[in-house]
């Protein structure tokens, strides 16, 4: 059975051949983050070994959800904040699919901020990329979840009175195995984040500095990146929840204080995904659902067979 | 009326078993050869409150609960009381007996459970009793239960009174309860059943002439709800994947799929809202699952979101609406027909979906089989409407109507040959194509591939897009986009035209009136069709079930026919008769509405007067809760 023929095929993958017919000028600006975003994706692509037609990438809307657009996949453009809930159900029909889901972090910490807890809880096996810029730019410049306080925009001329969201702390709490940050300015790290995201066995979450030369020119991306890493300074361990915590907290503080704090914070890698914690209740089938319709061989159960209860 | 057939209601706190118990009775009259409908009163409360089932059984076929009933088992509302014997809520206690006094019969039976209701609590119990000749029979149940089991069950001691005092041979309850239970607690509900029957038997004097009517199948029957048959039929047309949020009446449904799917290799989840349960029905779907989700009203309007989505991206999806009383979350366990626009017209844009309105337990079968079939070789969203009332009631339906084959087709999905043939061609896969300037051409659809398949990858998005999927705003390919989807709504009818059941017509063909109708109200208004004929006058009734595309040639037919038309629905604002008008575009002087939004179903009594105080102007309709509303045109 090949009905999905694509998927598993073993060869040497070029990053080009995730570049489709058009160009991403269409909608980012000169010097837009979201350029970084997708050249680190393209560069992950064949560390990770998979080909276009094997990925589904899933995006919400805005600037960030034309990823879908300019990164040739097999594709689905959702809407505000939905990438999420697409995702995952087309992760639990078809396992042997690469799932991305990307957004911003409007789409991500805002409207989409109730799928993004509960993914997070059940530990899809996916990566989600979500762009931070702080800011929303695609409906031109409005204040964001990840806004600092203070933030002025047109939505809010006095200045933002709400804290932003922490995007690292949330997804730990919520319980995602991976968490990550890396940023549009620092390719190398950002390509090792996100392949490492995409192998990674359960939800991998990775908040992705992006700068909106545009609307949010004060924004703190453009200043030097420490990765946690590579920095003496930093000292903590990436599996243990508590040290990461801790971590994630100093980074979230520092970011608004100037300090832009990249690299890996958290990773469980002896946490079951979801679909394997599914499949170990009897809740899910072993073998893809998806595949099931191509099976020629295959018994179809009836509801007749369902009737003696009823009797 | 006549008592060629009994309607037996159980009453009692929600929380006592009330509906495990008439479960079971329900079966046994089936098993003894009758036909059954059960319809569910209850309130929006976990424990206490007045609920009562009410079975309906006959050896003709049953459509509907009748008018009033015949025989009363009152247990008395054990969550009125708290541990010390005092009642919690004032006089709730003997509500199960005091609140359904208004709608039983003449010559009706009473039994009540003598240990927690009194009849002296209700001030003119017993002038009622003589004024409507009603036979009264008290009976310590409670006592009776406790004495040889717990009091839990009581309803096992008034179900062998019932028994009793009908003539019914004990064998079909008793092999009930073998069935579904075992050990101590069979033992003592065995000898409660008995002991209740045999009290009745010998210390009673029976002065009432109510029986229970015998009769036999020709077919194997099954007692199912509409619910039963939504699920049973996406299971057979290869639904495996179904997601949702719980939301009462639609968790009927929700509830049913999740107990099969996952023994049949298929997945259920709970999510956290219905905009994601909508979403993960299209992720699972685009993937390549035949997927479902539903909602009720308020869950719904979250899904016009996804609904669009589903519409632009072309993935197909079923969706199932189980009304019940809105605006907002209105009355939860009550059902009505008001989410008829809402369905029809919620989302962005011009947008289609196909709606089907099933009328019986048998038809959620047959019409969720047609929803998935169109949904998927359409690449459309397909939505199943019914109610409350629908979800819940049982009816008996011949074994038969579920014998048929799956049908797990994934519908009009390319193949890796026409990948490779397109690639070969034209380069690559073109996912939305169209193959004229009109974009109408393949009844607008264009196939799909799934991810994994090799050379067929696109974006599918909420954006407009061009032949390959990528997003555009390019004026022309707009316009043959729109066009190409717009077009499969005339596809869908002409197909369904050809392929599948009519609009069920009831009643002499060439009646002088017509009763239009859809959904759950289709049983009722045959009865009452029947009703209305026997007493001299023409009638006959439509059930429409395709709502969306509208069978506008065969409704136009059928309006064409006759002088006058009633159309009856369970809402305030008259939706379907807005409905039929504007797709007709006519017939406005023609169309009479009759309404009722009280939150219970129509009772075929109340089409009846309903008729007649359109005919004649001489029924009374003031003692229903129904309105009649005049025609709009000239």
């Amino acid at each position: 059975m090949s009905a999905f023929n694509a998927i598993g095929e073993e060869r040497e993958i070029d990053r080009d051949e995730f570049t489709p017919e058009i160009e991403p000028q269409a909608t980012w600006c000169p010097g837009c983050g979201d350029f970084g975003v997708l050249k680190a994706l393209k560069q992950a692509m064949p560390e990770v070994g998979r080909t276009p037609e094997e990925t589904l990438l899933v995006t919400g809307i805005g600037c960030s959800g034309k990823l879908s657009s300019y990164f040739r996949s097999y594709g689905f453009h959702s809407i505000h904040g939905r990438s999420l809930p697409v995702a995952r159900a087309a992760k639990l029909a078809n396992p042997d699919l690469e799932v991305i889901a990307a957004g911003g972090d409007g789409d991500g910490y805002g409207i989409g901020g109730n799928h993004f807890m509960h993914t997070a809880r059940e530990n899809h096996d996916m990566t989600y990329i979500v762009f931070d810029n702080e800011i929303f730019g695609l409906t031109k410049g409005q204040t964001s979840p990840t806004s600092p306080k203070g933030h002025k925009s047109k939505t809010q001329p006095h200045g933002s009175a709400k804290q932003p969201i922490r995007p690292l702390s949330l997804a730990l709490t919520s319980g995602a195995s991976y968490v990550a940050r890396t940023a549009a300015v620092n390719p190398n790290q950002a390509k090792e984040i996100l392949a490492e995201a995409m192998e990674h066995d359960g939800f991998a979450h990775v908040d992705f500095l992006t700068q909106c030369p545009t609307w949010n020119k004060d924004a703190k991306q453009y200043v030097p990146y420490i990765d946690v890493q590579d920095s003496d300074d930093y000292d903590f361990d990436i599996t243990d929840r508590g040290e990461a915590s801790e971590m994630m907290q100093e980074a979230e503080d520092a970011l608004y204080e100037g300090t832009v704090l990249t690299g890996r914070f958290y990773r469980d890698a002896d946490r079951p995904s979801y679909q394997e914690e599914k499949q170990a209740t009897g809740d899910m089938p072993e073998e893809p659902l998806a595949e099931r319709y191509f099976d020629e061989d295959y018994e179809w159960e009836r509801s007749y067979d369902l009737l003696e209860r009823h009797k | 009326m006549t008592d060629d057939e009994l309607i037996w209601r159980i009453a009692g706190g929600s929380g006592d078993g009330i509906d495990s118990t008439s479960q079971n009775f329900a079966k046994a009259l089936m098993r003894s050869g009758l036909n059954v409908f059960t319809h569910r009163h209850y309130p929006s409360r976990i424990r206490g409150g007045h609920t009562y089932v009410e079975i309906r059984a006959k050896d003709e076929p049953v459509k509907s609960r009748g008018d009033n009933y015949n025989f009363l088992l009152a247990l008395g509302d054990s969550f009125a009381r708290n541990p010390q014997e005092e009642a919690y809520y004032g006089n709730e206690e003997i509500k199960p007996l005091s609140e359904n006094l208004d709608e039983l019969r003449e010559g009706g039976v009473i039994v009540y459970d003598a240990g927690l209701l009194d009849t002296d609590e209700i001030e003119d119990f017993d002038q009622r009793a003589e004024e409507n000749d009603w036979h009264v029979y008290d009976l310590d149940l409670r006592g009776l239960a406790k004495e040889h089991g717990r009091e839990v069950m009581r309803n096992t001691a008034g179900v062998g009174a019932t028994a009793a005092l009908l003539d019914m041979d004990l064998e079909h309850i008793e092999g009930l309860m073998e069935d579904a239970m075992s050990g101590d607690v069979l033992e003592a509900n065995l000898q409660i059943l008995e002991e209740a029957y045999e009290s009745v038997k010998d210390d009673y004097e029976h002065t009432h002439d109510l029986r229970a009517p015998t009769g036999s199948h020709d077919e194997e029957q099954v007692l199912v709800s509409g619910s039963h048959g939504i699920s049973y039929g996406a299971l057979d047309e290869g639904c495996r994947f179904i997601s949702g949020y719980p939301m009462t009446p639609w968790t009927d449904v929700f509830t049913i799929m999740t107990q099969h799917l996952p023994e049949m290799g298929g997945i259920s989840e709970q999510v956290e809202d219905e905009i994601a349960a909508a979403s993960l029905a299209i992720g699972a779907s685009h993937a390549g699952a035949k997927a479902m989700s539903g909602s009720s009203g308020g869950g719904f309007a979250l899904m016009s979101e996804p609904l669009g989505l589903a519409e632009i991206t072309e993935t197909p999806i079923v969706l199932v609406e189980a009304m019940r009383a809105g605006p907002s979350t209105g009355m939860p366990t009550k059902p009505e027909q008001g989410d008829l626009e809402h369905v029809l017209y919620t989302s962005q844009g011009d947008s289609n979906r196909v709606v089907f309105a099933p009328g019986d337990p048998a038809e959620c079968y047959e019409q969720t089989r047609k929803a998935f079939e169109i949904a998927y070789n359409y690449q459309i969203p397909a939505i199943v409407l019914y109610d409350q009332k629908l979800s819940g009631g049982h009816q008996t339906v011949p074994e038969g109507v579920f014998d048929e084959e799956p049908n797990p087709d994934l519908g009009s999905v390319v193949t890796e040959q026409d990948l490779e043939d397109a690639v070969q061609e034209a380069g690559r896969f073109k996912r939305y194509m169209y193959d004229d300037e009109e974009g109408s051409g393949f009844g607008g659809v264009s196939r799909r591939s799934l991810p994994g398949q090799k050379g067929g990858n696109f974006l599918a998005s909420g954006n407009e897009h061009n032949e390959v999927g990528h997003i555009s705003e390019d004026p022309d390919n707009r316009t043959i986009q729109m066009n190409r989807r717009m077009a499969k709504l005339d596809a869908i009818r002409e197909d369904l035209d050809e392929n599948s059941d009519h609009q069920p017509v009831y009643g002499p063909e060439d009646a002088e009136y017509g009763i239009l109708s859809f959904g759950s109200t289709k049983g009722v208004i045959e009865e009452a069709v029947d009703q209305i004929n026997e007493s001299g006058h023409s009638v006959k009734s439509m059930n429409v079930s395709d709502i969306m595309p509208f069978p506008k040639d065969e409704v136009t037919a059928f309006l064409e026919d006759v002088d006058e038309a009633l159309v009856v629905e369970m809402n305030a604002s008259a939706q379907f008769r807005r409905h039929v008008q504007g797709q007709l575009g006519r017939f406005g002087e023609k169309l009479y509405s009759l309404l009722k939004y009280d939150g219970n179903p129509f009772e075929p009594e109340e089409v009846v007067s309903g008729f007649e105080s359109r005919l004649g102007g001489e029924a009374d309709l003031s003692e229903y809760n129904v309105r009649i509303e005049s025609a709009t045109g000239d």
